[in-house]
């Protein structure tokens, strides 16, 4: 955390002295007022200087950015990231020529990132935010891909009444997977298993 | 990979300068063991384990890329 002790003839002058130094705005910062100095008489006799701590503040969009940054630069993946904030979300777009790798196995990879990067940004922000992270629109391909498994395997518990399976999925595929059920006629959808190893059961209504 | 899972650990616990990585290897494998301050212990395991789920997905989608050893990170006090 960035901070600084600066003295200057008046409150003011010190938080000034500070944000010059620090190369930060004023709305950037937590000022702490340590004395408020004294004129004195005519400037000269009892003068004691004005004296503030100035304290960065962290912004917990920006500071995830950079752990994403850093973390993926770790793996040996140079990324571009756009951010986007909606109420408490905070979608993270990156780009890179490895994107394969960023992803992994269905998305492990990236809902792996998207987890550890949940924790760094609630560490530093006073509300409760949620990430998304996406490339190369994986999350919107994964969702038409999951609504085709979802209705492929409906079918085929209706035929052989039957209930079955699916591998275990983070809860916001489960929802995609409930959801796109939701209106069927012929199965019921529901959830077993303790997370992170939860997984969906469709079976015959 | 030391530095890759400094990188992941250090920002989400209280205390960083604790966090110890040691390593074992032998013909198979490489054991990463990580170590973090008795405080910070839950913060990195999760609720059932799913922080350290994370961390792992990471480490070892990097180790299959970079690493011919079979690559495990324990989690210890």
């Amino acid at each position: 955390m960035k901070e600084l002790t600066a003295t200057g003839t008046t409150v003011d002058d010190a938080i000034n002295q500070a944000l010059q130094e620090l190369e930060v705005r004023k709305e950037d910062v937590d000022v702490r007022i340590i004395d408020e100095g004294k004129r004195g008489f005519l400037g000269i006799f009892g003068a004691r200087p004005a004296i503030v701590r100035v304290t960065v503040k962290i912004d917990p969009v920006e500071e995830t950015k950079k752990y994403l940054t850093k973390v993926c630069k770790e793996m040996g993946i140079d990324i571009k990231i756009d951010t986007s904030i909606e109420g408490r979300y905070v979608y993270y777009t990156l780009t890179s020529n490895q994107a394969g790798l960023l992803i992994g196995k269905r998305g492990q990879t990236l809902n792996a990132l998207q987890t550890l990067s949940q924790l760094v940004i609630n560490k530093y922000s006073d509300k409760h935010r949620i990430v998304r992270l996406d490339t190369e629109n994986y999350r919107k391909k994964r969702e038409e891909s999951l609504i085709r498994l979802a209705n492929r395997i409906a079918n085929r518990v209706a035929r052989e009444q039957k209930k079955y399976s699916l591998e275990p999925m983070p809860s916001f595929e489960r929802k995609i997977i409930h959801n796109a059920l939701a209106g069927h006629n012929k199965v019921t959808t529901y959830s077993e298993g303790s997370e992170p190893n939860r997984y969906i059961v469709i079976s015959p209504k | 990979m030391k530095s890759l899972i400094k990188t992941i650990v250090e920002p989400l616990v209280d205390f960083p300068e604790d966090v110890q990585i040691d390593v074992k290897e032998d013909e198979r494998r490489i054991i990463y063991k990580l170590a973090v301050n008795k405080e910070d212990v839950g913060k990195v395991i999760g609720k059932q384990g799913r922080v350290a789920k994370a961390i792992r997905t990471v480490v070892y989608a990097h180790a299959r890329t970079t690493e011919k050893k079979r690559v495990i990170l324990e989690i210890s006090e």
